[in-house]
C-alpha cells in the first residue's frame, strides 16, 4: 500500500490541478481552492482524533498558502521562477533601468507632496495611472514567462513590479492618512 | 448527572445523541447565548424571559457576586465594585484604555493587562468576563437540560492576539469547552446568509458598545469567505455616551464629580442617546449626590454635531477594508447592520451614503451575532444535518511580524491572510560567535516596533558559535483557525535544533487558569475530579465514534493487519471507559489516536483527490 505523507514540497499548481504557467484559469483556481478546503478545513474535522485535527490544520494551512501564492500575479511569478530554478534575486539584485528608477523617484516625491497637501484627487490620479501601468507590465510578464521563457528578463520585471507594488501601498497609505 | 450513551461496536451509525452546543456573544454592553433546536437558531432567555444579559458584574462587600440586571441595579450606588464594559479592558494595559481617568475603578496596572481592585480583592478583566460567561453557561444548561459539549464564543474581528487569548482564557475559566473563537461580523454573516440564501459580496458593519468591525465577505455556494476585515477595537456606543456625558458636564457647568455621580450621568447620557434614535430631543434631568440639579435638553442636531467625528471614524476602516478586498462600494451587494449602536440614525445615514445603498436591517442587531455563533457551534459539535455543508474561511485582522535591527518591523504574515496559516522567515546572527537570538513578536501595521503591539518575547539559545551571518535561524508563525498565534524558532545549519514554542506573554499560563478554576470550584475538588473523568469518557467515546465511522467509510485504506490493530485499540479504549481511571482512558485514547495517524493521513489524501476528480467529471460534462 502506498503511503501518502503530506508533501509540503509538492507543486502548488499540481495541488489545484491547474496548468503550470503565469497565465492561469482564475475561476478554476478559486473553485478548487474552495472544494479542497471543504474537505480539509479543521471545521470539517472537529470530531476526529487529535491526529486528524492536526492533519486538517496542516492541510488547510498548506492549501491557503498555495492559494495565496497562485492568486497574486507577483507571488505567482516569483514562485514560477523558483520552480524553474531561477532566483529572482529580490534581495540582492537592485539594478534596474535608469529611466525606471528616475520615474519612480519622481512619482514617489509627488506622492509624498500630495500626502502633505492632503490632495486626495492627485493621489487618486497617481494610483489610477500606476495601476494601469502595472496591468500592462503584468501582461508583459506573462509573455516573458509563458511564451518566451525568458526567465532572466522576467526576474528583472518581477523586481520592478515589487517596487511598484510597494509604491501602490504607499499611495494607499497616503490616501488613508488623508481621509483619517 | 447526564448518562453517557455508549454505542455497541458497529452501531456507531445509530442516530447520534444531539450534543448541546451554544453560541455566546460576549458583548461590551450586553451578552447573549443562543442554540440550535430542531434546526432553528434561537436565543435562550433567562427565567424572566429576558434575552440580554447586561455585561455587568458586581463584587459586593458581603462576598456575593452579582451578574447582569442585579449588578446593573447597583452600578450607580456601588460604582467601584460594579464592573461595566470589562471587554474594553481585555488584554489591555492601562495606557490603552480610553478615558481611563473618568472610570470609577481602582486600576492596578499589571503586566500586559490591567486589574481592578474590588471589595472581593483584585480581579482581572478575564475573571470578570468569566462571571458573565458562567452565568450564560448556567442559563443554557438549565434551559437545555444538560451539560454543554462546547461553545463558540464571538470576538470582534479586529481583536488582536492578546484580546483573543484573554477571551479564550475567560471561557475556560467559566468551565466552557471553546469549540471556536468566531469573529462577530462573520457570525452575523452566517446568520444572515443562511437565512436569506444570500450569494455575492456583502459587507457587515458591526458597531457594538465598545468595538467596531467592518468585514467584507464573499458568499458563494455555501462558502463564507472573508475577503478583508478592519475596524477599531476601541470605538463603540460607549464613546458616543462619553461625548454626551462631556456635553452634559459642560452645559451644566459641573464641578469634579464623585464616582457615583459620574456613573449616574454616564447612565443618563446613554439613555438620552438611545432616546434620540426615535425622538428629536431628549430631556436630561438628574439630581446629583452633591445636591446639584442637572436640567438640559439634548437635540438631534447637537448630538449629530458632537458625535460627527466618531461617525467619521467608522468610515476610515470601511474604506480600508474595501481597498484590501480590491473592491469599491459598487461591488457590495448588501450591507448587513449589526450591533445596537447601528440603531443611531446618524450611523444608518453615514453607512447608506458611504456604500450608496440602504443598509439591511432585517435582523435584530442585538441578536444576530449570537444566532450565527450558535449555528457554527452546532456544526462544530458534530450535529451536522443534511444541507449543513457550508464552510467558513476567515482571516487575521492585523499583520504579524518580528522586530529586526533598528526597531523596525519585518512583517511575516500580512493582515487579511486566510487562516489557518503558517509562514517561516529566516534570520541570521550579526556577531561572530553569537549563541543566542532574541525574538520579539509584534502585531500591527506600522513600521516601527514601538507603534505596534508587543505580543511575545523569547530567546533562542544554544546556537553553535559561528561567524556572523552564517547561522540560519528559521522563525515559524502559525495562526490557527481561532486566529491565535504560536511561534517557533530553530537553527538550521548545524543540524542542532533549538526550538521553543511561545504563548503570548499577556495570556494566563495554564497553571494560573488551573489555580483560578480550582478556586471557583470552591473546595468541591471531588466535583472537579468527576467532571474531568466525565469529560475524558465523553472525549474517548467521541474518538471511538469518529474512528468507527471512518472505518466504515474507507475500509479499503487499511490492510487486514492494520485493521485488526485498530480494532484492538478500540476494544481496549472501550474497556477503560467503563472504569473510572482517567489516566488509563487518556493512555488508551493516545494509543488509538496514534494507531490511526496513518489512516487519517490516507483518508485526507483520498478526500482531496476526490475533490479534484469530482471537478474534472463536472467539467467533462460541461465540455461534452
Amino acid at each position: 500500500m502506498t503511503t501518502f505523507a503530506l508533501d509540503f514540497s509538492a507543486d502548488h499548481f499540481a495541488l489545484f490541478d491547474i496548468e503550470r504557467g503565469q497565465g492561469i484559469d482564475t475561476a478554476a483556481l478559486e473553485t478548487r481552492f474552495r472544494d479542497i478546503q471543504a474537505q480539509v478545513h479543521p471545521d470539517k474535522h472537529t470530531q476526529g482524533s487529535d491526529a486528524n485535527q492536526r492533519l486538517a490544520m496542516q492541510w488547510a494551512t498548506r492549501v491557503n498558502e498555495a492559494y495565496q501564492t497562485l492568486k497574486s500575479p507577483l507571488a505567482r511569478a516569483r514562485y514560477l521562477l523558483q520552480l524553474q530554478g531561477h532566483d529572482a534575486q529580490v534581495e540582492s539584485n537592485t539594478s534596474m533601468p535608469m529611466e525606471f528608477l528616475v520615474a519612480q523617484m519622481e512619482l514617489r516625491e509627488a506622492v509624498a507632496e500630495a500626502k502633505v497637501g492632503a490632495d486626495d484627487t492627485a493621489l487618486d490620479e497617481f494610483r489610477r495611472k500606476l495601476v494601469a501601468e502595472m496591468k500592462q507590465e503584468y501582461q508583459r510578464l506573462q509573455e516573458l514567462i509563458d511564451v518566451r521563457r525568458d526567465y532572466a528578463g522576467a526576474a528583472g520585471l518581477v523586481r520592478q513590479l515589487m517596487f511598484q507594488e510597494k509604491l501602490l501601498h504607499e499611495i494607499d497609505d497616503a490616501l488613508e492618512a488623508v481621509f483619517a | 448527572m447526564a448518562l453517557l450513551q455508549i454505542a455497541e461496536p458497529g452501531e456507531s451509525d445509530a442516530p447520534h445523541e444531539h450534543r448541546l452546543a451554544v453560541g455566546i456573544d460576549l458583548g461590551t454592553t450586553n451578552s447573549l447565548v443562543a442554540t440550535v433546536r430542531s434546526g432553528m437558531s434561537l436565543v435562550l432567555n433567562d427565567e424572566r424571559g429576558r434575552s440580554l444579559l447586561p455585561s455587568i458584574v458586581r463584587y459586593a462587600g458581603g462576598g456575593e457576586i452579582e451578574v447582569g440586571y442585579a449588578a446593573q441595579a447597583h452600578q450607580a450606588s456601588d460604582p467601584r465594585n460594579t464592573v461595566v464594559s470589562a471587554k474594553r479592558f481585555m488584554g489591555r494595559g492601562r495606557k490603552d484604555i480610553a478615558h481611563v481617568e473618568m472610570l470609577p475603578y481602582d486600576f492596578i496596572d499589571a503586566e500586559g493587562m490591567v486589574k481592578l481592585k474590588t471589595a472581593q480583592g483584585v480581579k482581572s478583566p478575564v475573571e470578570v468576563s468569566a462571571e458573565i460567561l458562567r452565568a450564560l453557561r448556567i442559563r443554557a444548561e438549565a434551559s437545555l437540560g444538560g451539560e454543554l459539549t462546547g461553545a463558540v464564543i464571538t470576538v470582534p474581528a479586529y481583536f488582536d492576539d492578546a484580546q483573543r487569548q484573554a477571551t479564550k482564557d475567560a471561557a475556560r475559566l467559566a468551565g466552557l469547552n471553546v469549540l471556536r473563537l468566531l469573529n462577530e461580523p462573520t457570525a452575523a454573516a452566517i446568520a444572515y446568509g443562511l437565512d436569506n440564501g444570500a450569494e455575492g459580496v456583502y459587507a457587515v458593519f458591526d458597531l457594538g458598545g465598545g468595538t467596531f468591525d467592518i468585514s467584507i465577505l464573499r458568499l458563494s455556494k455555501g462558502v463564507f469567505e472573508v475577503m478583508a476585515t478592519g475596524g477599531d477595537s476601541a470605538l463603540g456606543g460607549d464613546d458616543f455616551d462619553h461625548r454626551v456625558f462631556c456635553w452634559i458636564i459642560e452645559q451644566a457647568g459641573l464641578a469634579p464629580l464623585s464616582p457615583q455621580d459620574v456613573r449616574l450621568l454616564q447612565v443618563r447620557a446613554r439613555e438620552a442617546k438611545e432616546y434620540l434614535s426615535q425622538h428629536s430631543e431628549a430631556p436630561i434631568t438628574v439630581k446629583l449626590g452633591s445636591g446639584e440639579y442637572v436640567d438640559v435638553t439634548l437635540t438631534t442636531d447637537i448630538f449629530t454635531e458632537i458625535t460627527r467625528t466618531l461617525v467619521q471614524k467608522t468610515l476610515v476602516p470601511s474604506r480600508k477594508a474595501l481597498r484590501d478586498a480590491g473592491l469599491t462600494a459598487e461591488d457590495i451587494k448588501g450591507v448587513v447592520m449589526v450591533g445596537g449602536s447601528t440603531r443611531m440614525p446618524q450611523i444608518q445615514h453615514a453607512v447608506g451614503e458611504f456604500f450608496r445603498q440602504e443598509p439591511l436591517n432585517n435582523l435584530d442587531p442585538d441578536k444576530v451575532v449570537a444566532l450565527g455563533a450558535a449555528i457554527q457551534a452546532n456544526l462544530l459539535a458534530g450535529n451536522r444535518a443534511a444541507g449543513d455543508d457550508w464552510l467558513l474561511l476567515d482571516v487575521i485582522p492585523l499583520s504579524l511580524g518580528l522586530e529586526t535591527m533598528g526597531g523596525l518591523v519585518e512583517k511575516v504574515i500580512p493582515r487579511n491572510s486566510t487562516i489557518p496559516i503558517a509562514r517561516a522567515q529566516e534570520f541570521t546572527t550579526y556577531k561572530d560567535g553569537q549563541t543566542a537570538l532574541a525574538v520579539h513578536v509584534v502585531q500591527g501595521e506600522r513600521e516601527l516596533v514601538s507603534d505596534c503591539r508587543s505580543l511575545a518575547r523569547f530567546e533562542l539559545r544554544g546556537i553553535p558559535p559561528m561567524v556572523a551571518g552564517a547561522a540560519r535561524i528559521r522563525v515559524t508563525f502559525q495562526v490557527d483557525a481561532d486566529g491565535l498565534l504560536s511561534v517557533a524558532a530553530r537553527e538550521l545549519t548545524s543540524g542542532h535544533e533549538a526550538r521553543i514554542e511561545v504563548k503570548p506573554s499577556y495570556g494566563l499560563s495554564d497553571d494560573e487558569i488551573a489555580a483560578m478554576l480550582k478556586d471557583s470550584f470552591s473546595h468541591a475538588s471531588d466535583d472537579a475530579f468527576r467532571r474531568a473523568l466525565r469529560e475524558a469518557q465523553v472525549e474517548a467515546q467521541r474518538l471511538i465514534e469518529a474512528v468507527q465511522s471512518a472505518l466504515k467509510e474507507d475500509p479499503e485504506l487499511l490492510s487486514a493487519a492494520e485493521r485488526s490493530h485498530v480494532d484492538n485499540a478500540i476494544v481496549r479504549l472501550q474497556a477503560t471507559i467503563m472504569g473510572d481511571d482517567r489516566r488509563a482512558i487518556d493512555q488508551a485514547m493516545d494509543t488509538l489516536s496514534k494507531g490511526t495517524d496513518e489512516f487519517a493521513a490516507r483518508r485526507m489524501n483520498k478526500s482531496v483527490s476526490k475533490a479534484l476528480s469530482g471537478k474534472k467529471i463536472d467539467q467533462i460534462g460541461i465540455d461534452a
